[in-house]
């Protein structure tokens, strides 16, 4: 049980990352490797709004509205900026080129998260005690687990309906399919384009400030970040909400069935169960094979 | 003929350059020509099209194959310690390459970085291999002899940088034949390769083999000149280094691969000594310069074919 929950807890909030890092790729064809900083971002972001909170005597309970606050900020400030001033002059080329462009990214924001922030510990433990704990058995639980586990399944849900129920999702579906066409039919692509980049920044920084109280926020929370959430899409899939559902929680499970039964392989248990899949689904569990293109 | 001159000729003005530079640059130059021969074997990949993300791993298993072969056997020469490195590299990615050859893009990159990953994890781990502080290496002998303290530097600098040519001129000749070629064909359009008789996967096959050995020898070449290993060697932002020094070189020229990552360690070098809080800033921007605005390397600025 306590494995199952872990686990669970630990898939919500990577379900929240990935969902960004696998929408950004569907839509604009880019594997962002700096999408954990932009996680960093949020967590550092929610440290800082949650102290000024703090600062002017808010209740407690406003320190989610903190956190939500962040995770807006970051994705109204830099997730713009970035998409308009850097990234849309290499769209259209390789993907791998692409990748190494976020990877300068990356590199820039490690250094500029360090110049806002520093370089000590930030520390939001406020929030984590709002939901009281929870009693499941002989075991007792923190209630802000189980918030997590639910605020995973409205943003996924949130998520889905946006693309699948309403005009501006079917649009971006119709850009995912074929940016070409959809522009042809009318569609402005970069707004589209700058759209769900902007939602996923903000959920890559929505992920950050949420597992905020539960970690301590130092300079180089995103690298590992990065790495787990690509497990998680590549598992699933990339650019499939499902799959990035399915893909947090083979890897969340994977991880906490390590931690507790065998830690030696904690580190790389994630990594062997993407390798395992990808050896017999290389396309990921939820992608369908493509024709190949002569 | 032509190749060797310039090869003779290269390492001459190298060892002249060495005699005559002060420390800190034979060091720098040393550790460039040892990074350099791991994107070497990414440019090998990349001439047919596919960029591996974790290289990282090939580096590690020369590093640690030497480094523990050094000190657990006793063994220090340090041409003997480097083919071991590439040889153990080879042998333990040998396994992974008929599978590797299989996929593209995106996925050999995640696939590679999934393995360099396992082995950091690894390299975490186990006890025989430090856990995550390493361990240290001490000094190689050359052939029998032991170098004094004030001369070590220039002949591991001679050692590396020879290596490093002798690598090059190879990878020269074998992008230059018929298999060479055919990775180049493969890059352009993979099914006409097939149809007119080329195994792609074979060719994808024998350059991961061949990325393998050269990630493992510069993997070894470094620890001996660094003296200590650690699993970081394995871990993805190294391999990011390796493919953006290959990036910077482009998959043309050779030469250009070891130009390539002496301005990385020239950049780090003096970013981290003027700007010590900001030189992951610096290198990212340079490298956005770079793929802006020489999207095939700076090879391509004197390699016109």
């Amino acid at each position: 049980m306590t494995i199952l929950v872990d686990g669970l807890a630990y898939a919500s909030w990577l379900f929240i990352v990935a969902l960004g890092l696998t929408l950004v790729f569907g839509v604009l064809k880019i594997l962002n490797i700096a999408h954990g900083s932009f996680y960093a971002l949020g967590a550092y972001a929610a440290a800082s709004f949650v102290g000024w909170g703090a600062a002017l005597k808010w209740a407690p309970a406003f320190s989610l509205v903190a956190m939500l606050l962040a995770a807006v900020a970051v994705a109204a400030i830099v997730a713009p900026l970035t998409e308009r001033g850097l990234l849309r002059f290499f769209y259209g080329r390789d993907e791998v080129l692409l990748v190494l462009v976020t990877y300068a990214l990356f590199l820039i924001l490690e250094d500029v998260t360090k110049l806002v922030w520093g370089t000590n510990p930030y520390f939001v433990s406020e929030p984590y005690g709002l939901f009281g704990s929870v009693n499941l058995g002989v075991q007792t639980y923190v209630g802000y687990d189980f918030a997590l586990m639910f605020m995973a399944l409205v943003v996924g849900a949130a998520v889905w309906w946006g693309l699948n129920r309403t005009r501006q999702g079917k649009i971006v579906l119709a850009v995912i399919h074929s940016a070409e066409i959809a522009s042809s039919m009318g569609v402005n692509v970069s707004r589209v384009y700058m759209l769900a980049f902007t939602i996923g920044i903000f959920l890559a920084g929505l992920g950050g400030a949420f597992t905020s109280p539960m970690i301590s926020v130092v300079p180089g929370v995103s690298v590992g970040v990065i790495i787990v959430s690509f497990a998680v899409v590549i598992i699933g899939g990339l650019g499939s909400i499902e799959g990035a559902a399915v893909g947090a929680i083979i890897v969340g499970l994977a991880r906490s069935l390590a931690v507790h039964l065998a830690p030696v392989a904690e580190l790389f248990s994630i990594y062997i169960v993407m390798a395992i899949v990808l050896m017999f689904r290389p396309e990921g569990l939820f992608q369908r094979v493509q024709a190949r293109k002569i | 003929m032509r190749l060797l001159l310039a090869g003779v000729a290269a390492f001459a003005g190298l060892a002249a350059l060495g005699w005559v530079a002060p420390r800190w640059l034979t060091y720098l130059v040393t550790m460039s020509a040892g990074h350099g021969l791991v994107s070497l074997g990414i440019v090998a990949l990349m001439r047919g099209g596919v960029v591996p993300f974790g290289q990282g791993m090939v580096f590690a298993i020369g590093g640690y194959s030497a480094a523990l072969l050094f000190n657990k056997a006793g063994f220090t020469d340090v041409f003997g310690l480097t083919l071991v490195g590439g040889v153990m590299a080879t042998l333990i990615a040998a396994p992974f390459a008929p599978l590797l050859a299989r996929y593209r893009g995106i996925f050999f990159a995640m696939l590679t970085l999934a393995l360099s990953m396992v082995t950091y994890g690894l390299g975490m781990k186990i006890e025989l291999l430090g856990g995550s502080d390493g361990f240290n290496v001490g000094r190689a002998s050359v052939l029998g002899w032991r170098p004094p303290d004030a001369q070590v530097g220039y002949v591991l600098y001679l050692v590396t940088t020879g290596v490093a040519t002798v690598m090059a001129l190879l990878a020269r000749v074998y992008f230059d034949s018929t298999r060479g070629l055919v990775t180049l064909a493969a890059r352009d359009n993979e099914l006409r390769v097939e149809y007119l008789g080329g195994s792609v996967r074979q060719a994808m096959t024998i350059n991961f083999l061949l990325a393998a050995f050269c990630g493992g020898v510069g993997g070894a070449l470094v620890v001996l000149s660094l003296g200590h290993i650690e699993p970081q060697f394995s871990y993805w932002t190294t391999s990011g280094e390796f493919v953006f020094v290959a990036i910077l070189a482009g998959w043309q020229s050779v030469a250009a691969v070891f130009v390539a990552s002496t301005v990385l360690e020239v950049v780090r070098s003096f970013s981290s000594a003027y700007f010590p809080n900001t030189w992951q800033l610096a290198l990212g921007l340079f490298l956005l310069f770079v793929i802006r605005f020489l999207p095939r390397g700076i090879g391509s600025l004197w390699w016109k074919r």
